[in-house]
């Protein structure tokens, strides 16, 4: 076994040919052919994420080939949605990426919001935006723990897990539910915000970066995780623009691109926040990003439950009774409000010809949602652009010099989610 | 009575009759028997405990009963066997891993001896002027069972763990053998109960023999496949290593054998540098076992906080920094020996 040896400063420019390889081949001038050992990582093994297969080439330890092999969790989310009424689509985003649940569902809302060209209360924007970044948080939290676990720093898991539960209680008082909420509605949200919230998130948002801190004191210090991650699975920013990658991965390889910042929706532009960029485009930087993103998050909520507590009292969705299920009091005594509840509860609310693309930062990059609607009740055709999808696209290029155990960090680091690859 | 004759029952090893030998043999087999059953309970408690859980708690009060609750549901699974498996030596290695990790706890000592109605009880099971070289050998050949397990089992994944067992058992060893070499130039003898009696005597080795002391505890828990030298069976790459293919009765023989082989080597530690069994006030066996349950604690602290090594990372401090410091400090601490 000889010792690797690695370059630990990122490399200028590309090191991708053209057409853009997405799996590694053998290099038959650096490994012989009767050495390698051809395996399969997955579909089934503890750390692919879900049901991710690798073949892998290996030469002795070091990965001399790779390819990525998906579709084990395909269950035509984008065929399905075809099948249902707008508002009933609004469940199946959540659970592509059921990390980011409500990320993704913002994605879809604002997506039909877009074509029904409905104006949305402020207090539902900035209530969005807040639980935008709870989600974010939260799915942060789940990279980080397994990530960790992934490396064999096992204690990690379960530290991340017990903040990750503290952030689903704030969804379930809510929104009733823990994950997959469905509480963003076209025009607003679907309840008014419980009182006991503010004060809950408040000490939520006091706790967490404490915990942050904590997080890398444990990390950051450990010898034995700098060695694990520095100079690790590097990744050029020109190979990340190539290869279309976003979020944490595209910011920890020097790119500053936060849709957030360059596209702002909701009310991104009024929130004071920083985006962390770091340079090295290792492992490293990737978990640099994923804490310092963490931090802002934590900082935007805060802003949110200052600007929401001033909007106590306003509705929380659009009045427009074409779309909107009119209140529930009303019901008794207004025949109109009968029929536009009936119709839109049988018959679902007809969205107008045409087609539109949102996009929103969901914790692993550019989440996209391209919909036609032939103006109907139902969408004509819905597709996502899932980055986690992209992601898994450089795993081949950030494998170069790398032993299985690294393969397994850089795969982590890329934070794919299957259920939205395979979708 | 005239057929046995009395020369047979009086006579036996180091003063004390044979059968009273084997009954001790029996007990203290037993009683590691019982000591890895709740090691592999405190660990996982402990685990819990630094982890914001609980650990088992089912079984039994406080979960007391789930090491035999594991055992039961370990004997009842069937008994899997890969087609393309070599038969002889898939059955052979979890044996071979287990009689060699039982077998080396028999030179430890851990009491003083007594006299008990007239005969002598020694407080080890076998005194030998090689135990020292006793241990490290029979741990050699226990180190055959993993290789072959893995091999023989013909999968991909129990091939890799067993060539990074392999690699990783042999080359830790030589800085696990070189680290005690400092101990033995001080007590000038291999005999373990020797080593205790010197350490009685002068002062406990850890002092003297601190960096000796740190090599040992690093190496050993590369020996015995323990985080953050768990590559063997580093479950995140290779499921579980040169076990893979293994399941019931015959994957807790290795697991057995991996809990015991922690055992041996704590207990090993106790003698070479913690004074063995001398204590203040309290008998000697009570003593062992507190110095035991010790570093048996440190071992599972340890697995709860780092992160694992990498492979090429593993070998090079094995190569570049253990052997060269216990080499070192053999060679200081015989200058200081014959100098002094």
């Amino acid at each position: 076994m000889s010792v690797i040896e690695r370059t630990t400063k990122i490399y200028e420019g590309s090191r991708i040919p053209s057409p853009i390889p997405t799996t590694l081949q053998v290099d038959t001038s650096k490994h012989a052919l009767e050495d390698i050992l051809t395996i399969n990582f997955g579909p089934n093994h503890p750390s692919t994420h879900g049901v991710l297969r690798l073949v892998v080439d290996l030469d002795g330890e070091m990965v001399a080939g790779l390819s990525a092999v998906i579709g084990y969790l395909h269950t035509g989310f984008e065929k399905t949605m075809e099948q249902k009424t707008w508002w009933k689509c609004i469940t199946y985003p959540e659970r592509i990426d059921y990390v980011s649940f409500q990320v993704n569902e913002l994605a879809f809302v604002l997506a039909i919001e877009k074509l029904l060209g409905i104006d949305v209360p402020r207090k539902a924007t900035w209530m969005r935006m807040c639980l935008s970044e709870l989600t974010r948080i939260h799915s942060h939290l789940v990279w980080l723990g397994t990530s960790a676990l992934e490396l064999g720093a096992i204690s990690m898991f379960w530290y991340t897990f017990d903040d990750r539960d503290a952030t689903l209680d704030l969804f379930e008082m809510v929104c009733g539910t823990r994950m997959h909420t469905r509480y963003f509605q076209a025009g607003g949200l679907a309840e008014d915000i419980p009182e006991g919230f503010y004060a809950q998130a408040r000490a939520w948002c006091k706790k967490m970066p404490k915990a942050i801190d904590e997080y890398e004191a444990i990390l950051d210090r450990n010898a034995i995780w700098l060695k694990r991650t520095k100079g690790i699975g590097l990744l050029s920013a020109d190979d990340a623009i190539a290869l279309g990658q976003s979020g944490p991965v595209l910011r920890a390889s020097g790119v500053n691109w936060d849709l957030r910042k360059n596209m702002p929706y909701l009310a991104y532009d009024e929130v004071s926040f920083d985006v962390p960029v770091f340079h090295e485009g290792d492992v490293y930087a990737r978990y640099r990003v994923h804490m310092e993103e963490m931090r802002e998050s934590v900082r935007i909520v805060t802003q949110c439950l200052d600007r929401l507590e001033e909007m106590r009292g306003e509705p929380w969705i659009a009045d427009d009774r074409k779309v909107v299920l009119p209140p529930r009091e009303e019901l008794h005594t207004s025949m109109e409000s009968l029929i536009h509840h009936f119709k839109i509860v049988t018959e679902g609310y007809v969205v107008p010809e045409g087609e539109v693309y949102s996009c929103v930062e969901s914790p692993r990059g550019e989440f996209g949602v391209y919909v036609v609607s032939d103006g109907g009740p139902k969408p004509w055709r819905v597709k996502f652009r899932a980055p986690s999808f992209v992601a898994l696209q450089a795993t081949a290029t950030c494998m170069t010099d790398a032993a299985i155990a690294d393969m397994i960090a850089v795969v982590g680091s890329l934070d794919g989610v299957m259920g939205e690859v395979d979708r | 009575m005239s057929l046995v004759p009395h020369v047979l029952l009086s006579s036996g090893v180091n003063g004390e009759p044979w059968w009273i030998a084997i009954v001790k043999a029996f007990i203290v087999i037993n009683l590691v028997l019982v000591t890895f059953a709740y090691l592999t309970l405190a660990e996982r408690k402990i685990m819990g405990r630094m982890q914001l859980r609980y650990g088992p708690n089912r079984a039994g009060p406080f979960g007391l009963l789930q090491p035999i609750a594991d055992l039961v549901k370990l004997i009842r699974k069937e008994s899997f066997f890969p087609a393309a498996a070599i038969d002889v030596l898939y059955i052979f290695s979890p044996f071979l891993a287990a009689f060699t990790a039982l077998c080396t706890f028999s030179v430890i000592p851990w009491g003083p001896g007594w006299e008990i109605g007239g005969y002598q009880i020694n407080g080890y099971v076998a005194d030998l002027p090689i135990a020292l070289l006793l241990i490290f050998a029979i741990g050699s050949i226990g180190i055959y069972g993993f290789i072959l397990g893995g091999w023989s089992s013909d999968s991909k994944y129990a091939l890799l763990g067993s060539m990074r067992t392999c690699a990783q058992l042999v080359s830790y060893e030589v800085a696990l053998a070189l680290s005690v070499l400092g101990v033995v130039l001080m007590s000038r003898s291999l005999s373990l109960v020797d080593i205790v009696a010197a350490q009685a005597n002068e002062t406990w080795y850890v002092l003297p023999q601190f960096v000796g002391f740190v090599v040992f505890l690093m190496a050993g828990t590369a020996e015995t496949a323990r985080a953050p030298f768990d590559l063997p069976e580093a479950e995140q790459e290779l499921v579980a290593g040169y076990h893979t293919e293994y399941g019931g009765m015959r994957f807790g023989l290795f697991s057995m054998s991996e809990y015991i082989n922690l055992i041996t080597l704590s207990a090993l530690c106790v003698t070479l540098f913690l004074g063995g069994w001398h204590g203040p006030l309290f008998p000697g066996p009570i003593w062992f076992l507190l110095k035991l349950f010790f570093l048996l604690f440190l071992f599972i602290w340890v697995r709860t906080t780092v992160p694992r090594l990498r492979y090429d990372q593993l070998m090079r401090f094995g190569w570049k920094v253990l052997l060269p410091v216990a080499t070192l400090n053999a060679v200081v601490t015989a200058i200081l020996v014959v100098a002094l």
